[in-house]
């Protein structure tokens, strides 16, 4: 360890002294309230590694589940210079600071469509994604005031993408694959990657993000887009990543798209 | 009902209400000059016809396909379908849609004595529906009676969404016997963007159980089974809302369900479907579900989950009234009458307990008689299960100082995890703990009339009023308002929107039994 005037990296939990190591847990057993029932509890909670381990409060929940609460002393220490963590590579913002952002470094509203391409009538994603009711509890990118939406919905055609995300100066496009069969949400994807970079010249083409359950978010470059969302993508992930490549990451080319508007 | 009301000003209240039926009048007249394949296919239902060919498209969706090939919608299918019955092409609906999908039949509109003989055939199929619904109302009112009603109110209210019918059915039985007074049986994410109602048992669900009429009816008998047991009648909720909204209406009279959600607006606002296409399908439903003897539950908890619910806390008045006008005009009455309203004002606001109080105060004097939905904190509930527990328990104060009917159990891991058996425990004890210590409160809760609640429930109020006068500012008035975003940032055109292929303007020889049997008579 370091010497005395650094903070120690090593910790343990605190109660309240310093080196107590005391947490709190809750959790259910499905078994009815009992003596036994109790033991368990303690016995699951030195598992854990809580030593001494104090049941505080043990209630029946129906006739075949019991609720605890244990408070107790934590052997485990952890080590913060052993920490590792993966960063996003862009920052998670709020609606107001992506709208913020938008309408200060951008200077007009951030144009999105979105549709799936192909058979696949599963809008269910793309919905999540654009819908104002959102999905996980947060609102969809129509909830933000500064991002203009074009959700084409379902079994929308690729020159049909191209041509609407032209004549509506898309800055990105959104597409979503559901359901598929062997691999189609991929040889869709490529497909469509192919005809926006013909359509475009590499400069203004939009920005291409792709998602669905079956996508692997490491697949971007194979498939010639820029971002790959897989299960459970939220729209703030996708709000901010907009922010992240299209005003933040890329300020002069879109300052200086902006002012022709 | 039970609550302290407000000494509204009574000129006021009545110059809201006068303003949103001077809104609602023109959108009826929309409704009635209309249909919709979703109306078509209701009726369908009514006469009987159930199950789907094998890919798993339902025989309503495929013969009204059918029909609307040959004929279009405008003079309404009951015509050409019994038409085709009448003539012999097919001896039953099912094989008639059997045959129309593969295009072994012709469909044309009738005339002369054609036309009166397939009406009167389809006026009698669609009655045994219309039939079937009435008998299944008077069973609940005699179930009510023989096994007892919920003993106080507000209802408690709790939510069940495992995906899996299957699953549903003991968590709905153990949160009726843990004292749930209403399950309702949250949706799959999206199939209010469906155009047609899945059929059978459904396992698999994101986020949600399918409404199917299967699932309806296991998870009603799985509640009668309990109610039986428990002598306290358990009632169930689902959601008539989106594209197929008057066929879940149907099903949901024909399998006894209680309580349907059901708003105006909802569909237009929060998910895009076109607004012709929402008030059609609205007036359908909302005249089953009053033929049913539904309670519906309005979606104002909507508006306070997009917008500050300071801020838009007339928005949430204005739907109430213009909800309250469209049910009415349907054959609701107040009893059935669920208006919605929500705990979500940011609690780091001085004064936020008072200002929830004088909107709950509000609604409640506003409605006198009707059943007001209450619903719990979700916007500021942030992974801090303590504070949301906090939370929570001055939510079910205000419901208890306000006299609210229905309370939505709020849940201390909103926005963290689907409820755990531990989590509905815990905020059912909190539920428990403040009505049995304070549920008569209101009879000494009489706020000042110059005082803080009191001002502010005034206020919310003119400015409810400032907003129907808005609406009515316009050329086309509510839809107007609705295609330039008066509500909410939600701009929705009248000709934008899902489902707007599937609305037809009604012709001259438009007929339809289901909407002559459900007209209320007045």
């Amino acid at each position: 360890m370091s010497s005395s005037d650094l903070s120690p990296t090593v910790l343990r939990p605190y109660g309240d002294t310093t080196g107590d190591g005391m947490v709190q847990l809750s959790f259910t057993l499905p078994m009815p309230h009992s003596k036994l029932a109790e033991g368990a509890a303690t016995q699951l909670a030195v598992t854990m590694g809580i030593d001494p381990a104090l049941v505080v409060h043990a209630k029946a929940m129906g006739p075949a589940h019991t609720f605890f609460v244990v408070y107790g002393r934590v052997n485990h220490l952890v080590d913060v210079s052993q920490v590792r963590i993966v960063e996003r590579d862009y920052a998670l913002l709020s609606p107001k600071e992506i709208n913020l952002a938008v309408r200060k470094r951008l200077r007009r509203r951030l144009t999105v469509v979105g549709g799936c391409i192909g058979t696949d009538a599963h809008t269910v994603g793309i919905d999540a994604i654009l819908n104002v009711k959102g999905f996980a509890g947060e609102k969809g990118l129509e909830y933000y005031r500064e991002l203009r939406v074009v959700n084409l919905g379902a079994q929308v055609s690729v020159p049909q993408l191209v041509a609407r995300a032209q004549a509506e100066r898309a800055d990105a496009v959104l597409v979503s694959q559901v359901v598929t069969q062997r691999d189609a949400h991929l040889f869709n994807t490529k497909e469509m990657s192919a005809a926006f970079r013909e359509a475009y010249p590499a400069a203004t083409r939009p920005l291409l993000i792709v998602g669905g359950p079956r996508f692997d978010e490491a697949m971007a470059t194979d498939l010639g887009v820029d971002r790959v969302f897989s299960r459970g993508t939220t729209p703030g992930e996708v709000a901010s990543y907009l922010v992240h490549s299209l005003v933040t990451a890329r300020p002069v080319r879109e300052e200086s798209r902006g002012s022709n508007v | 009902m039970s609550g302290t009301t407000l000494a509204l000003d009574p000129v006021t209240v009545r110059k809201a209400r006068s303003l949103a039926r001077k809104a609602g009048r023109p959108i009826v007249r929309l409704a009635q000059q209309h249909t919709t394949v979703s109306v078509e296919r209701a009726t369908l239902r009514l006469a009987g016809l159930r199950g789907a060919d094998p890919d798993g498209t339902p025989w309503v969706n495929r013969l009204v396909d059918a029909v609307r090939a040959d004929t279009g919608i405008e003079s309404g299918v009951s015509l050409p379908v019994w038409d085709a019955l009448v003539r012999g092409d097919a001896a039953d609906l099912e094989e008639l849609a059997t045959k129309a999908a593969v295009g072994s039949v012709r469909f044309r509109v009738p005339g002369g004595r054609d036309a009166t003989r397939a009406r009167s055939a389809a006026s009698k199929a669609v009655g045994a529906g219309i039939r079937r619904i009435d008998a299944r109302r008077r069973e609940r009112e005699r179930l009510v009676r023989r096994w007892g009603d919920a003993p106080q109110t507000p209802w408690i209210y709790l939510i069940v969404a495992t995906g899996d019918i299957y699953e549903d059915m003991p968590q709905a039985q153990a949160a009726a016997r843990a004292g749930a007074d209403v399950i309702a049986v949250i949706r799959s994410t999206g199939q209010s963007l469906l155009d047609y109602v899945p059929e059978g048992p459904t396992r698999e669900g994101y986020a949600g159980t399918y409404a199917t009429q299967e699932n309806f009816r296991l998870m009603r008998a799985a509640l009668d089974q309990t109610s039986a047991e428990l002598g306290r009648y358990v009632r169930l909720t689902n959601y008539a809302s989106g594209l197929c909204m008057p066929e879940i209406a149907s099903l949901a009279g024909l399998e006894r369900l209680d309580m349907m959600l059901n708003d105006s607006m909802y569909g237009i606002l929060f998910r895009d479907i076109n607004p012709v296409r929402t008030f059609v399908d609205q007036r359908f439903s909302r005249q089953v579900h009053a033929r049913a003897g539904i309670i519906i539950n309005t979606g104002e908890d909507n508006y306070l989950t997009t917008a500050d619910a300071v801020d838009a806390a007339h928005t949430v008045t204005v739907s109430q009234l213009l909800n309250e006008f469209f049910a009415k005009e349907a054959g609701l009455a107040d009893w059935q009458l669920g208006l919605g309203h929500a705990f979500e004002v940011n609690p780091d606001l001085p004064d936020s307990f008072r200002l929830e109080l004088a909107h709950a105060m509000l609604a409640r004097s506003l409605f006198p008689d009707a059943p007001l939905k209450w619903m719990p904190p979700t916007r500021h509930m942030t992974g801090d299960v303590f504070r949301g527990y906090l939370l929570d328990g001055f939510f079910n104060l205000v419901g208890a100082m306000t006299g609210q009917s229905i309370l939505l159990v709020g849940m201390m891991t909103e926005a963290v995890v689907t409820p755990w058996l531990s989590d509905r425990d815990l905020a059912l004890q909190n539920v428990r703990y403040v009505m049995n210590a304070c549920g008569n409160l209101h009879e000494d809760f009489h706020p000042p009339p110059d005082g803080f609640i009191a001002t502010r429930a005034r206020q919310v109020l003119a400015e409810s009023v400032e907003l129907l006068e808005q609406i009515l500012d316009h050329d086309k008035g509510l839809l107007d308002a609705i295609a330039d975003g008066t509500f909410g940032l939600m701009k929705r055109p009248t000709d934008g929107g899902r489902g707007l292929d599937g609305v037809a303007r009604k012709a001259d020889v438009y007929y339809n039994p289901a909407t002559e049997l459900l007209e209320p008579t007045r």
